[in-house]
């Protein structure tokens, strides 16, 4: 199945940083989440992106894990040559992951 | 026990105003933020008030006040913004004259400034800049701002003295929300896990409609009623910094554990360190429960001690991005705007036009993200039957940047077969860079205006 199924996400920025937040539906599906989706599985599906690392936070009393990508964005929303230059769209492509 | 009534009438610059001034009349509110202040948006507004000693506050804050002012008479509520952005005096003037105009009395406006550090700069130029760790004299470009991050401080005293209206500068985004909490229950300024759940209540509200259902709709999987109508949030905070969320009965959106768990983790790093100038947030613990429709009890937040120092994002000129698109339909548009695009590369060099920095997108085939990332997208399409070509380049001056986007839009006549739909952009570039500086060189200033 995918990500999306069982998780959403929302995704900011802060300077160079994305911070992309996963949150399960239901709080019984949270360790499989948390077991699939590791900071190297998110490293490696960014990597075409990113030139920083991945780490991971997690908060099991919501069902949620938060990704901070850093060397993200080209530098930020202010000199990014990119459209979305906040990165806002980064997270929704992460749904796809299949678990 | 009394517990206040807080509202967020705006999450950025250019937010709706309808639904703040909603709260305002019906929300039986003691107090409504307006956070309007991105972190370039105040390194524009020194220019503008380098060009003219009147303006660089919010573009916005006279349609604001022109309809906020008649909203609150006769309520108790009062507003805190930071609409002031680099001119906060000015803007205290502006909203002044606009309640002299409406006849409207009774109000007094503080302005507090003290957050533009630029005459310290001097001192700032050997600190470790935190993106690069070099120090701020290497970097490149023309620092035109410099603006510390201030915490409860000046509002408090605003409050203090009696102010209505609050427009600040630079400030801590949940200050704006905290200071009035810290200010009705007189909590101290040591109290870190008051501090803390207080600013689990302001970060949750700074963003406005996006704890209420904004940027949380996926139809069919996260559906959020009458989005189109979405009301702005409303804290209910006890003097032992319990809350619930809401927000007004009718509105659009949602208030769900998904959507304030989404909000809670916006933006921040490490749930358990989200550093402010008044305490370092610790939101790891956190518990959200529903209580009702569309509202939720939030509690947990706690904190400890800050570090003593501020952060300065310090705004630099960084030359200007210059952009053309174009338009291909039908069968082939991936293959005619790909040829497009490597015209416009081979012009830029054959032009030898000084590009730092060249981007070239194909929009609806892969622009958001690297070809490598997109083509394994179980929904990806190698070709379209609309495809536009979008192109961005970084450059020292305008004349450069201008002529990126005349190379796209000489497309027309000179490229592939059918393009349409071509304009082009020049805007400057402010880079934002961040130091640190100890708080005791920063001093608050209040000043008030009565009409």
């Amino acid at each position: 199945m995918k990500l999306r199924d069982l998780a959403h996400s929302r995704t900011g920025d802060k300077g160079d940083l994305s911070c992309i937040s996963l949150t399960v539906y239901d709080l019984a599906d949270y360790e499989k989440v948390k077991a699939h989706v590791t900071a190297d599985r998110v490293a490696e599906f960014y990597a075409p992106l990113i030139q920083g690392t991945v780490t991971r936070y997690e908060l099991p009393q919501l069902g949620a894990l938060n990704f901070i990508l850093t060397r993200a964005l080209g530098g930020g929303v202010t000199r990014s040559l990119a459209l979305d230059s906040h990165g806002k769209c980064l997270g929704s492509a992460l749904l796809d992951m299949e678990i | 026990m009394r517990k206040i009534r807080i509202g967020s009438g705006a999450g950025f610059a250019g937010d709706r105003i309808d639904p703040a001034i909603d709260l305002i009349k019906y929300g039986n509110l003691d107090y409504i933020g307006f956070e309007c202040l991105a972190e370039r948006t105040i390194a524009l507004a020194v220019r503008q008030k380098m060009n003219n000693p009147d303006e660089g506050y919010n573009d916005l804050l006279e349609e604001r006040f022109r309809l906020i002012l008649p909203a609150m008479q006769g309520s108790k509520v009062k507003i805190i913004t930071n609409m002031g952005a680099a001119n906060p005096q000015a803007a205290a003037a502006k909203v002044a004259e606009i309640a002299r105009s409406l006849n409207i009395s009774g109000v007094r406006i503080a302005a507090v400034t003290g957050d533009d550090v630029l005459a310290l700069l001097p001192r700032m130029l050997e600190l470790p800049v935190l993106e690069t760790g070099q120090p701020l004299c290497a970097c490149e470009g023309k620092i035109i701002s410099a603006n510390a991050y201030n915490g409860i401080d000046g509002i408090l005293e605003a409050l203090r003295r009696g102010a209505n209206i609050i427009i600040t500068g630079r400030v801590s985004d949940p200050a704006l929300f905290l200071a009035p909490i810290v200010h009705e229950f007189g909590w101290t300024s040591d109290n870190w896990q008051l501090l803390g759940q207080g600013t689990v209540a302001g970060h949750l509200l700074e963003c406005a409609a996006q704890v209420t259902g904004g940027y949380f709709a996926d139809p069919g999987v996260k559906d959020v009623p009458d989005l189109w109508a979405v009301g702005f949030p409303i804290v209910e905070i006890s003097p032992n910094g319990g809350f619930t969320l809401s927000k007004l009965p009718g509105s659009g959106g949602l208030v769900s554990t998904a959507t304030v768990t989404e909000q809670l983790l916006y933006e921040i790093l490490d749930p358990k360190a989200y550093l402010t100038p008044d305490v370092i947030a610790d939101f790891s613990q956190v518990q959200i429960n529903q209580v009702g429709p569309d509202m939720v009890q939030v509690r947990g937040g706690s904190g400890t001690a800050p570090s003593g120092q501020l952060k300065v994002s310090v705004g630099l000129d960084e030359g200007f991005i210059g952009e053309g698109e174009i338009s291909y339909g039908g069968p082939g548009a991936a293959a005619r705007a790909r040829l497009a695009g490597e015209i416009i590369r081979k012009r830029i060099e054959y032009r030898q036009i000084p590009v730092r920095e060249l981007r070239i997108d194909l929009l609806g085939l892969h622009s958001l993200y690297p070809y490598e990332m997109t083509r394994k997208l179980s929904n990806y399409v190698d070709d379209g039957h609309e495809i536009r070509l979008r192109v961005a380049a970084g450059t020292v001056d305008r004349r450069a940047a201008a002529a990126v986007g005349n190379e796209v839009e000489a497309l027309y006549l000179n490229g592939p077969a059918g393009g349409g739909g071509a304009r082009k952009y020049i805007r400057p570039v402010v880079g934002v860079l961040s130091v640190l500086i100890p708080k005791t060189w920063v001093q608050c200033q209040v000043k008030l205006l009565e009409v």
